[in-house]
């Protein structure tokens, strides 16, 4: 280990909210999945980092489920934006507060 | 330890430019910057598979859909036109969560002791822990059941794109929407 936990995970946290402030801030739907996207990899970090820590294997298992969450996620979040903005002209989260369809 | 600062640096000036991007393409290279920086991170951490597949899985797929998406949603017959900027508004409560969250995460860390485990091996050999060996062996004995219902969860996912997003297909029906319209003539939609 080349660098001591303590830094990768105030990194981690640092991508952490950085992406925290994305979501919040941003108010384009895509960049706010890509916000989300840095939230798993962030914690992605934390996770392979402290399974180098303990030397232990499950942190990596958690890690590669978090991906496949992630990517289940961003394909069904691509898919809200994309049948919602086929309906309305939309590029902001705000004006969409319909649950019509 | 000089490969941990370039890397880092390069993650969190990629991850910035991704959340303060103009436009939504800028932060996919962004964003993609910080897959690969991520990826050699976990070189570093002994975790060789999870640096492959980060890769494979973001760089490859997931950037890939959302190329995909703004291509599609900007190449219409609706421009993708910007809309307020609300970012001054919003910006300081976010920033102020932020902090808080950060600060209470750093004390955290600072009162807890690490010491982290020695590795026999160096990364790259096989049944060192994090090679490709190790990680599917407990993937496959141990961690059998996460795994299955990941490939279940997959599948939700897949179900439920292709009813949300799937084309008016001729086996679906919509017989309710016709029936529907001459007792209610549809609203006018209020303009936002």
């Amino acid at each position: 280990m080349n660098a001591p936990v303590e830094a990768y995970i105030i990194v981690a946290a640092i991508l952490f909210f950085i992406g925290v402030v994305g979501v919040i801030a941003r108010r384009n739907p895509l960049i706010q999945l890509m916000s989300i996207e840095l939230l798993f990899n962030s914690a992605n970090l934390a996770l392979v980092t402290f399974a180098r820590s303990w030397a232990n294997n499950a942190g990596h298992i958690f890690a590669f489920l978090v991906i496949t969450v992630a990517a289940a996620e961003a394909a069904i979040g691509l898919a809200i934006v994309v049948i919602v903005f086929r309906k309305t002209t939309f590029v902001d989260v705000d004006e969409v507060a319909t649950l019509k369809g | 330890m000089i490969a941990f600062i370039a890397l880092s640096l390069v993650m969190i000036a990629s991850a910035l430019f991704t959340v303060t991007a103009k436009k939504p393409v800028y932060s996919v290279v962004g964003l993609l910057v910080n897959f690969i920086a991520l990826a050699i991170t976990y070189l570093t951490l002994h975790a060789e598979f999870l640096a492959v597949i980060q890769i494979v899985v973001y760089s490859g797929a997931i950037l890939i859909l959302f190329v995909f998406v703004i291509a599609l949603l900007s190449s219409g017959t609706k421009p993708f036109e910007p809309g307020p900027n609300r970012m001054p508004r919003v910006l300081a409560p976010a920033l102020l969560f932020g902090v808080i969250g950060f600060v209470a995460i750093a004390i955290a860390i600072s009162k807890t002791v690490f010491t982290p485990a020695a590795i026999v091996g160096a990364t790259g050999d096989a049944n060192v822990f994090g090679s490709v060996a190790d990680f599917g062996t407990a993937l496959f004995t141990t961690n059998l059941l996460p795994f299955e219902v990941t490939a279940f969860v997959l599948m939700v996912a897949i179900i439920g794109v292709v009813l949300l997003a799937g084309d008016e297909a001729p086996g679906r029906r919509a017989p309710k929407r016709i029936a529907r319209e001459p007792i209610s003539p549809p609203r006018e939609r209020i303009a936002p």
